[in-house]
């Protein structure tokens, strides 16, 4: 499309974007609604989600803080789970990295899973698109998907202490998080990652602070890291 | 669920988390521009999400806090259930439809 203007951009990213927020607001939801039943306020919980927009670090938190996890531990967690915005930032600097700083503050901020994903497809499949028009193909992928984040998260924290225990929402976490996961194994080094980090969590379940969380995940890191090098090594990588 | 957090811990961890995140997300974007990280460290960041989610979830599903750490037919079920869907599917609401529904269901006919 030689003739994409910055408008044309702007909402050819906000119909991509559209669908999104079929998986965003129940996510939202969810947060909202634990969130309040572990005893944030409206206010907090709110808040939480406006300046994190990350749903998998804003559950991760929320777990810890329940289990009365140290806050040094609770942060790092999270953190870590959030740290693929890092690879996401990462990847886009080449296509955005010449737009006005001001532009990459807002970016960066709105730099989610979904922006990531369908910005990155657009930029590769059309690389002649001037760098404006990836800015406004970006911010169009978000503005459908963020506001659904923060209005959701307000509609479940209002809702959250109406709900009673024989709906089991304990157990929306671990459901939500293996759905996430799960389409995440995209290769053998994936899987084996996963099933290493399993598998220490369950043996250093003992260890205090929250350990065994962080000793599990780079347990995992490192096994994931060293079989991709070895399926690279046997000509298996894709 | 316990009652509350100290207001102290929860702002903490609000804002550290806020900071935090826009730091990862801000780093190569604004700070670090077009130079490339070193192989090794990317290698480690692509398994982050699938090692630290599953080792989070990994106690939730053995030993639930509702029913005081005692393994539970039902939540082990749906467990299975929403990973044996998206697995077949990569879809995250199929899954999560057969994870809530494999959970009601058991809870249903256990009583």
């Amino acid at each position: 499309m030689a003739t994409t203007t910055k408008k044309s951009a702007f909402w050819q990213g906000f119909r991509v974007g559209l669908p999104f927020t079929l998986v965003v607001s129940p996510f939202a939801m969810i947060f909202g609604v634990l969130a309040t039943e572990a005893g944030l306020n409206v206010y907090e919980t709110l808040l939480f989600s406006v300046a994190v927009i990350a749903g998998a670090a804003q559950l991760t938190a929320l777990q810890l803080m329940n289990e009365n996890a140290p806050t040094v531990i609770v942060l790092a967690s999270a953190l870590a789970v959030n740290l693929r915005m890092a690879m996401y930032s990462a990847s886009l600097t080449p296509y955005l990295g010449p737009a006005p700083l001001w532009q990459r503050v807002f970016i960066a901020y709105f730099l989610v899973d979904q922006s990531y994903a369908c910005s990155l497809a657009k930029y590769e499949e059309e690389p002649q698109l001037t760098v404006p028009q990836r800015v406004a193909y970006f911010f169009g992928t978000v503005t459908p998907v963020c506001p659904m984040w923060y209005i959701f998260t307000l509609v479940g924290a209002l809702v959250g202490n109406q709900i009673p225990d024989s709906w089991a929402l304990d157990f929306a976490v671990p459901i939500a998080f293996l759905a996430l996961i799960v389409p995440m194994m995209r290769t053998a080094a994936h899987v084996v990652a996963a099933l290493v980090a399993i598998a220490v969590a369950i043996i250093a379940n003992g260890l205090p602070f929250n350990l065994g969380l962080m000793v599990a995940g780079l347990a995992g890191m490192m096994v994931g890291a060293r079989v991709e090098l070895w399926l690279r090594a046997q000509g298996k990588w894709t | 669920m316990n009652s509350g957090f100290d207001p102290v811990t929860t702002w903490v961890v609000i804002i550290g988390l806020g900071l935090g995140s826009f730091g990862l997300r801000f780093v190569f974007l604004g700070l670090v521009g077009d130079r490339a990280m070193p192989e090794w460290v990317l290698r480690h960041l692509r398994y982050t999400a699938v090692a630290i989610l599953p080792a989070l979830v990994a106690p939730l599903v053995l030993w639930p806090a509702a029913t005081e750490g005692e393994l539970d037919p039902p939540r082990l079920a749906a467990a299975a259930a929403t990973v044996a869907v998206g697995w077949i599917t990569r879809n995250v609401f199929a899954a999560i439809g057969a994870g809530a529904g494999t959970l009601y269901g058991m809870l249903y006919l256990l009583g």
